[in-house]
C-alpha cells in the first residue's frame, strides 16, 4: 500500500530525488523478505501436501483446499472469527472512543483514573487468561465465592455464554489500547475549536457530536483496523481461556488452524488454513483503509 | 561515493546476516556430541521420574565409562513439538521418552524407530520381567518399539469417606450403584462427581471404561483397527447412552465444563467436600495428597475400581489409563550408539536401585515380583493397590487419546465434550466418529 500511496502522491511537492533513499529500506526489506515472504511461500507449497511433520510432504493436490473450504469445523472456525470481529468492534470501539475522550481532560482525578484504566495494558496476555479463568470458575471463581448471582454463571462451560465472556475477557485486554489511542486524538483537537462553539452556545453533548467525533475521525478508523485486523490473530488469549471448547464454541480460525497443524499434525490443512487467515486479514486491511479514506487523510486542521 | 559505501556496507551486512542464520539451521548436528556430555543422548520429560533418570544416568555411567548415557530434559508440552521437528529433520536423539500407542505409531510408519523385538527375544528374563499388558501400548503391527521406564497410571474411581459415611453409602459396584449414589449425594446438595471437563481427556475416560464394560477390550480393538462401522457398534452407542444419561441425571458436579483438570480444581472439590467422588488417573492421588496432605494422611481418601455393568462383556478388572511412558530407540543411531541404548534399557532401567527410586517418588513400575518392595514403601496400601489392579487386569488399555492417530484423537475428544454438553446426541456422536475415522 506504501507504494500506491506514494505514486499518487501530488506531484511536485516532492521531487524524486529527495526524499529518503530506498536504500534505506532495505535493511527491513531483507528481514521482511527472510522471516516473513520466505515462510509463507513455503507454507503456500505446503497447503498442497500431506504432511504429518515426519517424514516428507506429500503432494496432495488441491485436498487440503477442498477440505478446508467444505468442512464445517473450519467454515464454523471462520464464521466465529467474523462474529468474534465485529462483536468486539461494536463492543470496544463506543467504550474507548467515551473513555479516551473522558481522560483526554487536564483534571487531576482524571489522570488519576487514567493510571487505572491502564493496568490490564501491563499484564502480558497468558497472565490475564488464566487470572480470568480463575475469576470465573464456577466453584471457585468471584460468583461463588462472593456469592453474587449475577456472576454465579458458568461462564466458560457453557457454550453460549463462553463466546461472550471471551469477547469481554479481549475488550478488557484491548480497552486500554484503544483508549490511549483516543486520548491522544482528543488531545490535539484545539481549544479554539471548543471555545468558539461555547460562544456559539453549543452544550458540551452538542460540542462532543460536533467537534470532538468528527475530529476523531481518523483516530476510529486506525482504532478500528486495528482492532479489526488485530481480532484475526487472537490465539494466545482463547488457547489458555478455554481452548477453544467448550465444543467447538471458541474454536476461531487461529485456534483451529493450531490444533489441526499441532495437534492433529496435519500441517498440510493447517497450512491451507492459515493462508486463508492471510488472505482475509489482507483483504480486511485493504478494504478498510480504501473505504475509510486513509489513503486521502489530510490535516482536519487546514486555516486554523 | 558515500552512497556507494553505505550500498557495499549493507549488502555485506545483509549477506552476513543471511549467511549467519543459515548456518544456525544447518550446525545443530546429529545426536551424540551436541549436549554436555560425549555419551549416547536421551532425551526425556522433566516432570515425574527424572529423578529417577538422573540418578540411574550418574550410576550407568560410573560402571560403563565406554558406553555412556547423556539425559536431556524437556517439558511436557513442548517436548512433543520438538522431538517431532527434530526425529522429522533426523536430528533426533537416540533415545526418547513417548507414550506408546498413535503417535509413535506415526514416527514407526516413518521408518523413524528401531525395532526391539529381536533384542527383548534374545533376552527372556528382560522381557518377561514387564508386564505384558503394558509393552503391548508401544506394540504396533506385532513389533515392539519401546520399553517403559515409569510408573503405570491407571484410572481409577477416588472418593472421600467422610461424605460416604455420612449418607451411609458404599462405592459402587455396578453402574446402578452409581446412579443411585447421584440421586442420594444430589439430595444433600453434595455434588456427586466432580471432574475437569474443560480439558476434555477427563470425559475420555467415562467412555473408555464404559466401553470396556459393556462390549469388551474388542470393541476398541476394533475402533483401533479402522474398521469401518466399528464406531457405530451397540456397545459404544450404549456407553455414549449411558453417559447421557448420567449427565442428565446431574451426576457431574456444577459447571464442570469449565472446570480444567491441570490446576487440580476437581481434585479439590473432593477434597474440600463438594463433591463425592472423582474419576482420575492414578496422579490424582498426588495431587489431591500435595493438595491436603492431611486428608490422605487421616484416611479420608477412598479409592475404588470402576463399576461393572450388568451383561456387559467386558470383565471388571479391566482398565483404562496411560500404560507407563516408553523410551524408544532411533532407527538412524549407529550399531554402536544402538548396542549402548539397548543394553542400557536392559540392565539400567528397572534395576534394583531404579525401582527403588520410582517407588520412593510413588510411581509404580509394571515389573513382575514387586510385592516385597512396595510393603516398605510410604504409602503402600495406595502403592499396593495400584500395582495388584495393573497385575491382575485382564486388559489395560492405553487412553484412548494416545491409542488413535492425533488427528482422530482431536476430533474424538472435542465430538465427546459435545456429548457430555448436551449439544449432540449419542446417535449423532457416533455417526460423527464414523466419518472422523473414515478420513
Amino acid at each position: 500500500m506504501t507504494l500506491t500511496d506514494a505514486s499518487k502522491a501530488p506531484p511536485g511537492r516532492r521531487g524524486s530525488g529527495d526524499g529518503p533513499p530506498f536504500l534505506m529500506a532495505l535493511p527491513a526489506l531483507l528481514l521482511f523478505a527472510l522471516f516473513a515472504l520466505v515462510p509463507m511461500a513455503i507454507v503456500v507449497y505446503l497447503s498442497f501436501t500431506r504432511w504429518d511433520g515426519l517424514g516428507s510432504p506429500a503432494w496432495a493436490g488441491f485436498d487440503n483446499w477442498h477440505e478446508a473450504l467444505t468442512s464445517d469445523v473450519t467454515r464454523h472456525a471462520l464464521w466465529l472469527t467474523l462474529k468474534m470481529m465485529l462483536i468486539s468492534w461494536a463492543v470496544q470501539t463506543p467504550l474507548a472512543l467515551l473513555l479516551g475522550v473522558f481522560v483526554a481532560g487536564k483534571q487531576r482525578y482524571r489522570a488519576l483514573l487514567a493510571v487505572f484504566y491502564f493496568v490490564p495494558l501491563l499484564i502480558s496476555t497468558a497472565a490475564i487468561a488464566i487470572i480470568f479463568k480463575n475469576l470465573l470458575d464456577p466453584n471457585f471463581g468471584l460468583g461463588a465465592t462472593l456469592h453474587l448471582p449475577l456472576l454465579d454463571k458458568d461462564w466458560l462451560g457453557d457454550p453460549q455464554l463462553a463466546f461472550y465472556a471471551v469477547v469481554f475477557v479481549i475488550a478488557w485486554q484491548f480497552l486500554p489500547f484503544h483508549t490511549l489511542l483516543y486520548q491522544a486524538g482528543a488531545r490535539q483537537i484545539p481549544a479554539s475549536l471548543y471555545e468558539a462553539a461555547s460562544i456559539d452556545g453549543a452544550g458540551r453533548i452538542k460540542q462532543f457530536w460536533h467537534i470532538t467525533l468528527p475530529q476523531l475521525r481518523y483516530t476510529i478508523v486506525t482504532s478500528s483496523t486495528l482492532m479489526t485486523v488485530g481480532s484475526l490473530t487472537y490465539f494466545d488469549l482463547v488457547f489458555v481461556l478455554t481452548g477453544g471448547g467448550p465444543g467447538y464454541s471458541t474454536r476461531i480460525l487461529p485456534l483451529d488452524m493450531y490444533i489441526t497443524g499441532f495437534q492433529s499434525n496435519q500441517m498440510g490443512l493447517a497450512s491451507a488454513i492459515s493462508v486463508v487467515l492471510v488472505a482475509a486479514g489482507l483483504v480486511l486491511s485493504l478494504a478498510l483503509v480504501r473505504f475509510s479514506g486513509f489513503s486521502r487523510m489530510r490535516s482536519q486542521q487546514a486555516g486554523m | 561515493m558515500a552512497t556507494r559505501m553505505s550500498t557495499r556496507l549493507l549488502v555485506t551486512a545483509g549477506a552476513a546476516a543471511l549467511a549467519l542464520t543459515v548456518t544456525a539451521c544447518g550446525s545443530s548436528g546429529r545426536t551424540t556430541g551436541s549436549g554436555s556430555g560425549d555419551g549416547t543422548l536421551v532425551w526425556a520429560l522433566t516432570q515425574g521420574s527424572e529423578a529417577t533418570f538422573r540418578a540411574s544416568a550418574t550410576e550407568w555411567n560410573k560402571a560403563h565409562a565406554d558406553s555412556k548415557v547423556d539425559y536431556q530434559f524437556f517439558q511436557n508440552d513442548p517436548y512433543k513439538q520438538k522431538l517431532r521437528t527434530a526425529v522429522g529433520a533426523g536430528n533426533g536423539p537416540v533415545l526418547f521418552e513417548n507414550w506408546g500407542g498413535g503417535a509413535l505409531a506415526d514416527y514407526v510408519k516413518a521408518g523413524k524407530v528401531a525395532d526391539l523385538t529381536p533384542d527383548l527375544d534374545k533376552n527372556p528374563e528382560w522381557k518377561n520381567r514387564i508386564f505384558p499388558s503394558v509393552l503391548k501400548s508401544a506394540t504396533i503391527d506385532g513389533k515392539v518399539y519401546g520399553v517403559p521406564v515409569n510408573g503405570v497410571q491407571p484410572v481409577v474411581l477416588y472418593f472421600n469417606k467422610d461424605l460416604f459415611q455420612k449418607a451411609g453409602a458404599e462405592p459402587p459396584k455396578t453402574w446402578d450403584d452409581l446412579l443411585a449414589l447421584v440421586k442420594k449425594f444430589k439430595a444433600q446438595g453434595i455434588a456427586p462427581i466432580s471432574m475437569g471437563g474443560a480439558s476434555k481427556w477427563p470425559d475420555l475416560m467415562w467412555l473408555e471404561y464404559l466401553v470396556d464394560r459393556v462390549g469388551g477390550p474388542d470393541t476398541f480393538a476394533n475402533i483401533a483397527a479402522g474398521k469401518k462401522g466399528a464406531w457405530s457398534d451397540p456397545a459404544v452407542l450404549k456407553s455414549a447412552q449411558m453417559i447421557k444419561q448420567l449427565v442428565d441425571a446431574g451426576g457431574f458436579a456444577r459447571g464442570f465444563t469449565s472446570v480444567s483438570a491441570d490446576a487440580g480444581q476437581a481434585e479439590a472439590q473432593v477434597y474440600t467436600g463438594k463433591a463425592a467422588m472423582i474419576l482420575q488417573g492414578s496422579w490424582g492421588y498426588g495431587t489431591i495428597a500435595s493438595g491436603s496432605p492431611k486428608f490422605v494422611s487421616e484416611g479420608h481418601l477412598g479409592w475404588a475400581g470402576f463399576p461393572a455393568v450388568t451383561g456387559g462383556k467386558g470383565d471388571a478388572t479391566n482398565i483404562v489409563g496411560n500404560t507407563a511412558n516408553f523410551f524408544s530407540v532411533s532407527a538412524q543411531a549407529s550399531a554402536k550408539e544402538k548396542k549402548t541404548a539397548v543394553s542400557y534399557l536392559k540392565d539400567g532401567v528397572y534395576n534394583d536401585s531404579y525401582v527403588d527410586s520410582l517407588l520412593k517418588n510413588g510411581d509404580v513400575p509394571p515389573v513382575k515380583d514387586l510385592d516385597a518392595k512396595l510393603k516398605t514403601t510410604k504409602n503402600a496400601d495406595w502403592t499396593t493397590y495400584v500395582y495388584h489392579l495393573t497385575r491382575d487386569a485382564k486388559s489395560f488399555q492405553l487412553s484412548w487419546d494416545q491409542a488413535l492417530s492425533p488427528a482422530l484423537g482431536d476430533a474424538l475428544l472435542t465430538h465427546l465434550d459435545q456429548l457430555f454438553l448436551g449439544q449432540i446426541s449419542p446417535q449423532q456422536f457416533c455417526a460423527q466418529m464414523d466419518q472422523a475415522a473414515a478420513k
